[in-house]
């Protein structure tokens, strides 16, 4: 009879150990299979996908800073171009007025030629008509007061020789 | 989380009135261990409730014992497997059951009486008080882990964390595996490993906290026992021994020393092969005398409101007072030793299974 004085939590026990043995090895297969992995997969998992996720919001957030400069950069770019635009409008307009405003005074001036020249020419017409109806005038004048002085044909004829003298 | 801090009240309400059960629970027992002289044997009762038994015994009322009877499975010196529960043994005269009796001399085991009259031990796979405490420890890990694992099931990483219950479990499990395993094992070969430290460690944790329960679902001590302390050593020392890399190897056998230590007497290499052995040695006695002594103490305690109270009334009064307030003091104690040996073992596994995995160094 062997160990007799010690108490049996400090003797060995075959059938405890067994059952121990069988008891360990089932609950550590559920465990290793389907318990611990499941959490500590799930958890590694999830701190990779916030990771990730940080690191996208960073980008982000950069991406965004870039496109805030870059649209800043467009708006002062639009603003440049606008001014430019605007001026080269008022040039061009300054140029059309300017231009405008030449072309009439020309067509006026060209204007105010012709209707000096028609004026001229109305001038010279009435001159000659009045010459001419001076003249006839003064012909009939001359030739009535002629008429009336040399009534005889002998004094006419004496005037007309003369006057072809003096034509002649 | 208002309805867990709810809980937590609750179980702090089911923990005091445990508490008090195991003042209360003593007293039948020790009306049991009073020896002939009407004296109370205070190593029995100690040593009692710390033994494995064949039956889970609950209460005795009134000199009678109220106990759960286990099944005794025992094989026969003809080779026969016997089959019975324990209460056969109270129920017969003279305490033998086919040819089996409980033999005092030797704690209570299973012994056969032979054909020529002596006693011998048979080969006893019974289902013990230990034993069913066990298989309820794996139970309780199987609903607690597996129902946490189950919530995992269809989720993906970028969904919501788990609250809660599961959220209890994750964040044991994780401050586990982040704060002891894998600081303790090493970041390349801790994965590995985590498993089954995390298996030890809430066996040990759950068995150590069930054992301060005093009654049914609880009470057994089982991490108090050398045979269990043994088997987690064991399990360790194949972790670290099988697992071991060829540089753990070289250092033990050719550890880098003087070389006169190694040749002609091999004195380095010797004390490096005792090392494999003294490390889960010391383990398992760890364990086993932390519970054990903490054990022993909060029924020490208890066992001494009985003996004041022989001698005195005013004396085991007011001793029963003080000896209460020291069991509720233990037990808290006791609740915090659960947690930190279950902690020490899994952590020293886990540094000897990472010193099993030495970098190769010059």
């Amino acid at each position: 009879m062997q160990s007799i004085n010690l108490p049996s939590i400090l003797t060995p026990d075959l059938g405890l150990l067994f059952w121990m043995l069988l008891a360990f090895l089932i609950v550590f297969f559920l465990m290793a299979k389907f318990g611990f992995p499941v959490i500590t997969k799930m958890v590694e998992e999830r701190k990779q996908f916030i990771d990730e996720s940080l690191q996208k919001a960073h980008e982000a957030n950069e991406r965004l800073a870039s496109i805030h400069e870059e649209s800043e950069r467009l708006l002062s770019e639009a603003r440049a171009r606008q001014a430019e635009i605007l001026s080269q409008a008022k040039a061009t307009g300054d140029g059309i007025v300017r231009e405008a405003r030449e072309r009439a005074q020309a067509e006026g001036a060209k204007l105010l030629q012709e209707a000096k020249a028609q004026i001229e020419a109305e001038k010279e017409n009435a001159l000659r008509d009045i010459r001419e109806a001076v003249a006839d005038l003064s012909v009939a004048i001359a030739e009535k007061v002629v008429r009336q002085k040399l009534a005889d044909d002998k004094e006419q004829q004496k005037l007309i020789e003369r006057m072809l003298d003096e034509v002649c | 989380m208002k309805l867990f801090s709810c809980n937590l009240q609750k179980w702090a309400q089911w923990l005091c009135a445990f508490l008090l059960c195991s003042a209360l629970a003593l007293p039948a027992s020790a009306a049991h261990a009073e020896g002939n002289d009407g004296a109370i044997d205070v190593k029995e009762i100690v040593l009692g409730h710390m033994s494995d038994a064949y039956d889970w015994h609950i209460v005795t009322w009134n000199g009678h014992h109220i106990s759960i009877p286990l099944p005794v499975i025992v094989r026969g010196e003809d080779g026969a497997w016997h089959f019975f529960s324990s209460a056969r043994f109270h129920e017969s005269a003279d305490g033998v059951y086919e040819g089996f009796f409980l033999n005092e001399e030797d704690n209570g085991k299973i012994y056969e009486r032979l054909a020529d009259g002596s006693a011998d031990k048979p080969l006893n796979l019974s289902m013990t008080k230990d034993v069913v405490q066990i298989w309820i420890v794996v139970a309780i890990m199987a609903i607690v882990f597996l129902s946490a694992a189950r919530w995992y099931k269809g989720r993906k990483p970028g969904d919501k964390a788990p609250g809660g219950f599961v959220g209890l479990v994750e964040m044991f499990v994780m401050s586990i595996v982040d704060d002891l395993i894998r600081p303790s094992v090493g970041e390349k070969h801790y994965l590995k490993y985590t498993p089954y430290l995390l298996t030890v460690f809430f066996f040990i944790f759950i068995t150590n906290l069930l054992g301060l329960i005093p009654i049914f679902p609880g009470g057994a001590n089982i991490t108090g026992n050398i045979n269990i302390t043994f088997f987690l050593a064991l399990c360790t020392t194949l972790m670290v021994n099988l697992f071991g890399n060829k540089e753990y190897w070289k250092e033990i056998f050719w550890p880098p020393v003087p070389t006169w230590l190694k040749v002609p007497v091999p004195m380095m290499p010797v004390i490096e092969i005792f090392g494999i052995f003294t490390k889960p040695f010391a383990l398992m006695v760890r364990l086993f005398a932390n519970m054990m002594g903490g054990h022993a103490i909060i029924l020490s305690l208890a066992s001494v409101i009985f003996i004041t109270c022989q001698i005195n009334a005013v004396i085991g009064t007011s001793l029963t007072f003080v000896s209460f307030l020291m069991m509720v003091f233990m037990n808290c104690l006791e609740l915090l030793v659960a947690f930190i040996q279950a902690y020490v073992f899994t952590m020293l596994s886990a540094v000897f299974i990472g010193l099993a995995h030495p970098e190769h160094h010059e």
